[in-house]
């Protein structure tokens, strides 16, 4: 026997999650819905009598009916239609002290003719509230079981676990409470019913209508949503304007009878609540979003959180370079000299390295949006950035994804699925990757100490007191944020033009986060990271090895080897101590490096690239660089110590590179480096695409080539522009 | 009877929903979530700066832009 499926739905903020893991425990499989890009969790449930069942968790919602393929994925999962498995059974969680609105969600369900369960929720606060609930009675008036639980104490879970199996047992199915309409709304529905596909209504008469009813609700002229039969499409159209012209108001009718029926059921089955139920809610919120302190102390947490970005991860990421570099280092031991430890060592191993140094750093910020999430707050800032957020043609929702983007612009593009929209979420991908992604961050740091004076050197100092070296690298965060924003600005007032979808947002009692929930929301985002990203970093980290590793046999311009034997034999003939040969062997070996790089295909494609780069003030090496920046912005680093002869061992800490990179001079002999074309490479930086693994993400989550192509091309273009201004209007104001 | 819109509201000020207006989207989704008429509505708070407001129906609090809110048009309980 088939293992039973059983769906989990309820309302946003309905203590649906915790539910779900109180049922199942620690291990969820985290997936998509079929053909679309929307989380689908599901996990083992055991249930009492032996059977073993999946749990399919139910994005959250407060209705069924769908404009957007997301929404629609609840109708979906729950009905069974197209490419979605029929669940055996449907919990919906409804959140007791809000009993009215969860209800309507649970009525539509039962519409649909499935085997249901209603957990009730929340019972904990009601019983500290003295508010009664007759369970029996609201199950009576459903016509379904009604089970108490309190997701966050784990009461009940095993009664509503028993419930799950008397369900399956059985052979009955849920009824509509709601009398159907009369009148022309009635015809309506009459009207659209033999449209119902057979597959979507499986015969049964009363499911039949009632999904007619949901596709009078959802569809219309500029929904987005698919797999709806065309003549199924043009009798609901042709059906709305025939109630319309009759003078009648459908969509009213319809939510209108179902909550007079829930609030008659309401007023039998529950007492009154008192209105201090939310006395701790709303004593917080007097405080957190009123309009003196609220914006303070928005500001402040955010302080916070980077303030804990960059201080409380520093340590990490030095833990996990070291790692990675002992790790390369004893695999270079063992393997043979070759071009398979090269491989392993450079390739490998550097490409691993290149995705797990930003963990430390991604972790601790969605540790930060977790606990934001789960304790309430960040529907607070919400609340508060809505404004801002409308100003520049953004929702309040687009507020995660761009602090997401602070840690990687993966798991931010990733988190505009929650928006309701298509072309706010289209505009919010398009601006996301501008915002300064901890792989910039290296660059910066590299950049800023070689180029820039230190506090303690001359003129390192700004007004005596700030620090020159800090001062530009909140610049260049304050700079990428503001861009990002413009972006947003224009790209919204021309390319996806339109208003920004109206807000309604629930500000949710304040919680304790648990920190099981916290833990678990922080490692599957971070598992994007690595998964997506990290297997294009990976990729590309490779491919870049074998552009600077290849050709080979190359007609070399001193025979190396030879020069390498007659440093070791006088050396040792003329009694030159021991480390004194080896620096001479290892400068020896990165002129060597230096010369096949230059004729490796890379260093080929960075000469190709110079004329395109030098009105920038960058030369050919720095081109290899960016080059190498495509497979991660950091890459650029180690790429830039292959370019210079120092191995790939190298860091943003490295004096010698920055030593390196200030000795660096032009064949004239100009320096390469100045501070200026510093600035020119970290604003290129700030603004060019140079992310694979983020094309391939929009790639897939757009489902198109066209809107990957699109921001490379525009990124890339703002930060040649940018940086042109940067590096030309320096030298016209006198600087080198 | 004197007619006003839930964006006039100052907090703590009730009154029961006479109209529902706005897009088809919007105000389904306004429907949907409770706000048919009839409802009595009660004006939490108010973030003029932020052009938020929140409002509570049927025990559940929902949060409107201000400027979105002139959909909705209340009668005022006192005389209602």
């Amino acid at each position: 026997m088939s293992r039973s499926v059983v769906a989990i739905a309820g309302n946003p903020n309905c203590g649906k999650t915790t539910l779900f893991n109180s049922l199942t425990g620690v291990h969820a499989k985290v997936g998509n819905y079929p053909g679309i890009t929307v989380e689908r969790r599901e996990a083992a449930l055991h249930l009492p009598d032996g059977r073993d069942a999946v749990l399919l968790d139910i994005p959250g919602t407060y209705s069924l009916s769908a404009r957007t393929a997301e929404e629609q994925i609840a109708i979906s999962a729950i009905a069974g239609l197209n490419r979605f498995q029929d669940p055996d059974a449907v919990i919906v969680v409804v959140d007791g002290t809000q009993l009215a609105r969860n209800l309507y969600l649970a009525l539509q369900v039962l519409e649909l003719r499935l085997k249901v369960v209603v957990a009730l929720n929340m019972c904990d606060v009601l019983e500290r509230e003295g508010v009664t609930v007759d369970t029996d009675k609201l199950s009576e008036e459903l016509g379904v079981a009604v089970v108490r639980v309190s997701a966050i104490r784990g009461d009940g879970i095993a009664d509503l676990k028993e419930a799950v199996s008397n369900v399956l047992a059985t052979d009955g199915v849920s009824h509509g409470v709601v009398q159907r309409l009369n009148g022309t709304v009635g015809s309506a529905v009459d009207a659209v019913m033999p449209e119902i596909p057979e597959g979507w209504s499986r015969g049964d008469d009363e499911r039949r209508a009632a999904l007619a009813t949901w596709a009078l609700l959802s569809l219309d002229e500029e929904d987005e949503l698919w797999e709806v039969p065309e003549a199924l499409r043009e009798t609901v159209l042709r059906q709305r304007r025939l109630v319309e012209e009759a003078g009648e108001d459908l969509d009213l009718q319809v939510v209108s009878a179902r909550y007079q029926w829930i609030d008659g059921a309401c007023a039998r089955v529950m007492g009154e609540l008192p209105g201090a139920l939310r006395r701790f809610t709303d004593a917080f919120d007097r405080v957190l979003i009123s309009p003196i302190v609220g914006f303070p102390v928005f500001l402040l947490v955010m302080g916070m959180v980077f303030e804990a970005l960059f201080t409380w991860s520093a340590p990490l990421i030095d833990i996990v370079s070291n790692v990675m570099s002992v790790f390369g280092e004893s695999l270079g031991a063992v393997l043979p000299e070759g071009l398979l430890r090269d491989f392993v060592t450079d390739g490998l191993v550097a490409g691993v390295g290149a995705v797990i140094v930003f963990l430390p750093q991604i972790l601790m910020l969605f540790l930060f949006i977790s606990l934001m999430e789960d304790s309430g707050y960040m529907a607070r800032a919400a609340f508060l950035m809505d404004r801002i957020m409308k100003a520049i043609g953004l929702t309040g929702r687009a507020f995660v994804p761009m602090l997401s983007g602070f840690a990687c612009a993966i798991p931010a593009i990733m988190a505009t699925r929650t928006m309701e929209r298509r072309r706010d979420r289209m505009l919010t991908m398009m601006v996301v990757p501008i915002m300064t992604c901890s792989a910039r961050l290296p660059v910066y740091t590299l950049i800023i100490a070689a180029l820039y004076p230190a506090p303690d050197q001359a003129g390192g100092k700004i007004f005596g007191f700030f620090s020159l070296q800090a001062l530009l690298m909140v610049a260049m965060y304050l700079f990428s944020t503001v861009l990002a924003l413009v972006a947003a600005a224009v790209l919204g007032r021309t390319l996806f033009r339109g208003e920004s979808s109206p807000l309604l947002l629930e500000l949710p009692p304040y919680r304790w986060p648990s920190p099981f929930s916290v833990i678990r929301q922080m490692w599957e985002r971070s598992r994007l990271f690595v998964t997506e990203a990290g297997t294009v970093i990976l990729t590309c980290t490779i491919v870049l090895w074998v552009l600077l590793t290849f050709p080979r046999d190359l007609a070399l311009s001193r025979d190396y080897a030879q020069e390498a034997v007659t440093i070791e034999v006088t050396g040792v003939a003329e009694g030159v101590p021991e480390n004194a040969i080896i620096d001479q062997l290892s400068v020896l070996g990165g002129l060597e490096d230096a010369e096949r790089l230059r004729a490796s295909w890379g260093g080929r494609l960075g000469r190709t690239l110079e004329p395109v780069i030098a009105p920038l003030g960058f030369d050919w090496k720095i081109g290899v660089g960016l080059i190498g920046a495509f497979a991660a912005r950091e890459v650029f680093i180690s790429t830039m110590g292959v370019v210079y002869g120092m191995g790939d061992g190298v860091d943003e800490e490295t004096v010698p590179l920055r030593e390196h990179l200030q000795a660096e001079v032009w064949p004239d002999g100009r320096r390469v480096y100045t501070p200026l074309v510093g600035l020119s490479l970290m604003v290129f930086f700030a603004l060019a695409a140079q992310c694979m693994s983020t094309l391939a993400v929009v790639k897939r989550e757009t489902r198109s080539y066209r809107w990957p192509v699109f921001l490379f091309s525009y990124m890339t273009g703002l930060a040649w522009i940018a940086s042109f201004c940067v590096y030309q209007g320096g030298r016209l104001l006198g600087y080198c | 009877m004197s007619h006003l819109l839930l964006s006039d509201l100052s907090p703590g000020a009730s009154g029961v929903l006479n109209r529902v207006g706005g897009s088809r989207a919007y105000r389904r989704r306004l429907l949907e979530l409770g706000f048919v008429p009839g409802t009595h509505l009660k004006l939490i708070r108010r973030l003029d700066v932020g052009n938020v407001l929140e409002v509570e129906l049927r025990e559940s609090r929902v949060s409107l832009r201000i400027s979105e809110a002139t959909v909705l048009e209340l009668v005022t309980e006192e005389t209602s």
